[in-house]
């Protein structure tokens, strides 16, 4: 469930929105929103989070900790 | 904006652009023969040192002949917003309508939009011959819209080139693909063949869903980058090379970067200077590394202009620039704006127009040679730098006061060499700040012995004067390269006759307080 991006800092590139394996990530105002609900931590996918090493913007995707970590089984 | 409302809007362009397809498509088949961007006429002002087939493709190319770049336009529409990777001279968050930089963009536009835009433009600048997708990220890192945008401009626009620009890190991945889609032109930014430079320029790179820092970074684009060079140019595709020129990082290697290049078929290289200023937010800019001096930067480009041809023209332009290198008109062409145009694309009046530009060009260039071949005979190392006021199409038709640049020129027995574009401010705007101005034009353009325009008033008249920079304005309206080379010969005699003492002249100020948009 857990990345999110801080809107504020989001440049709009859409270069997450490509990396993403799940399809989680779309546009929305005119910067990038992750559907919490699709978002896998790219677990089973690839060793890293891809939005987060997509992004040219440090610390703009991250964990959401409002919400409980993905797991893999579930 | 409500995306609904906004995916209706595409909608409706969608059909705008069926219909100007439509168009089209019932112009080429009137029997007008439709060769990619090749004029129906004669190339009689070919130049002597390149191969007709090479010729061919880039005498209406502003950016890979110098001597086109006078009567013809590019555009470029940003379709590529996501990046591979971060450069330290790079911010594209920054967006200032004042800021003239790659890697930035005031909109992005989807593949029906930038058609749009480019039918637009082709529609009200004649000159225009050339598309380009150069960002504002890298355009193979959005392989699929900037493909799409070249196949539907190549469908409705058989008559314009096609270009791009890359970092090269997704290259070889799509060469072929490029192949396939009659593009002719990529231009590479190669910074380094070293990854010990390279990890100074490149924080990091995502290859292959994985992010690499450091000198693993540096190795893995440096091998790409030569790789897709060398795939381009085995398939006949031209490469330009683009570096950034970083006093103390790679100002040196840059020679050996120069070297590989051209091993490996390059037709061109263009060493930029380092664009860097606080205000722009990149790590170079906010580390102080500054950009190097006119001088610095024209004796590296003659240190490598032995090996190839080098550009000495580039603007460092937009990733939505639009126009004539220096005259750029983006900002008639808005997304807002494109929506409410009444598009009419006329191919036979675009290609009446080449016509028209090629006859011109060949007039210019027996000129040009005319007046060289009376030169011949002239033996002297005197070498003066004079200041040209143009417009563009190849004439002096600029007043001093409304200049945004000027073309500088070295001229000698054997002709006019191109050294660079200096930017500056405008001078006449309206009384506003104009003693400064004026002053920071002289300085501008203070390596030069002479200043060719169109027209110009009294008191710039005099400061240039003072400041030991003649006035020439009996060539106004007339072309630029066999006026140079009148006015070179008068020079000389003047020389000869010791009614005037040639002295070589102190540094030019350089473009770069303009190209950096610092103070």
């Amino acid at each position: 469930m857990p990345f999110k991006i801080i809107s504020s800092q989001c440049t709009g590139c859409s270069a997450c929105e490509m990396e993403c394996p799940n399809a989680a990530i779309s546009e929305k105002n005119g910067t990038f929103a992750i559907d919490a609900k699709k978002c896998t931590e790219c677990i089973g996918h690839f060793d890293e989070p891809q939005c987060v090493a997509a992004c040219p913007v440090d610390n703009t995707c991250v964990i959401d900790t409002s919400l409980a970590r993905y797991k893999a089984s579930a | 904006m409500d995306p609904v409302a906004g995916h209706r809007d595409r909608a409706g362009d969608a059909e705008d652009v069926r219909e100007i397809i439509q168009v089209i498509a019932e112009h080429n088949g009137c029997g007008t023969s439709v060769d990619r961007g090749e004029t129906a006429c004669g190339s009689r002002a070919a130049q002597s040192d390149l191969p007709s087939a090479i010729w061919q493709k880039v005498k209406s190319h502003p950016c890979y002949s110098q001597e086109a770049h006078h009567h013809y336009a590019r555009m470029h529409v940003a379709v590529a917003p996501a990046c591979n990777m971060q450069c330290n001279y790079c911010n594209r968050k920054y967006d200032c309508a004042n800021e003239s930089r790659p890697g930035v963009t005031s909109e992005k536009l989807v593949p029906e939009q930038a058609l749009k835009k480019t039918l637009a433009v082709a529609s009200a600048i004649p000159q225009l011959s050339v598309l380009g997708i150069a960002g504002p990220g890298d355009p193979l890192a959005n392989p699929e819209k900037t493909f799409r945008t070249f196949e539907l401009v190549a469908k409705a626009a058989p008559d314009i080139k096609l270009c791009l620009s890359t970092n090269g890190l997704a290259l070889p991945d799509h060469v072929d693909t490029i192949a396939r889609l009659d593009i002719d032109h990529v231009t590479i930014t190669i910074n380094m063949i070293d990854p010990e430079v390279g990890r100074k320029i490149y924080p990091w790179i995502f290859y292959r869903h994985k992010r690499y820092a450091g000198l693993e970074a540096a190795k893995i684009l440096s091998r790409r980058q030569l790789q897709g060079l060398e795939m381009l140019t085995e398939r006949g595709i031209l490469c330009k090379v683009n570096s950034v020129m970083i006093p103390g990082i790679n100002d040196q290697h840059l020679v050996d970067v120069n070297k590989a290049v051209k091993s490996r078929g390059a037709f061109l290289h263009n060493i930029m200077p380092l664009i860097s200023s606080p205000e722009h937010g990149t790590v170079f800019g906010l580390s102080g590394q500054r950009g190097p001096t006119a001088q610095e930067l024209t004796a590296l480009q003659d240190a490598c202009q032995g090996n190839m041809n080098m550009m000495r023209h580039c603007r460092q332009c937009r990733a939505d620039a639009v126009g004539l290198l220096g005259d750029d008109r983006s900002a008639e062409f808005t997304i807002e704006r494109i929506m409410a145009m009444d598009i009419k694309y006329n191919f036979e009046s675009r290609q009446a127009y080449r016509t028209k530009v090629e006859r011109e060009r060949a007039a210019q260039a027996a000129a040009e040679q005319e007046e060289l071949s009376s030169l011949a005979s002239e033996t002297s190392d005197i070498k003066p730098r004079v200041a040209v006021a143009t417009k563009g199409a190849g004439l002096i038709n600029e007043h001093f006061g409304h200049a945004k640049e000027f073309q500088v020129y070295e001229l000698s027995t054997s002709g006019a060499r191109v050294l660079g574009a200096r930017r500056i401010d405008h001078y006449c705007k309206g009384g506003y700040g104009e003693e400064r101005s004026l002053e920071s034009i002289i300085r501008t353009i203070n390596d030069c012995h002479a200043v060719f325009v169109a027209k110009i008033g009294g008191r710039p008249r005099s400061e240039l004067l003072k400041a030991g920079i003649e006035v020439v304005d009996q060539y106004a309206y007339d072309f630029m390269g066999k006026s140079m080379i009148a006015w070179f010969k008068s020079y000389l005699d003047k020389v000869e006759s010791g009614e005037h003492r040639h002295l070589q002249r102190g540094a030019g100020d350089i473009q770069q307080r303009a190209l950096n948009s610092a103070a």
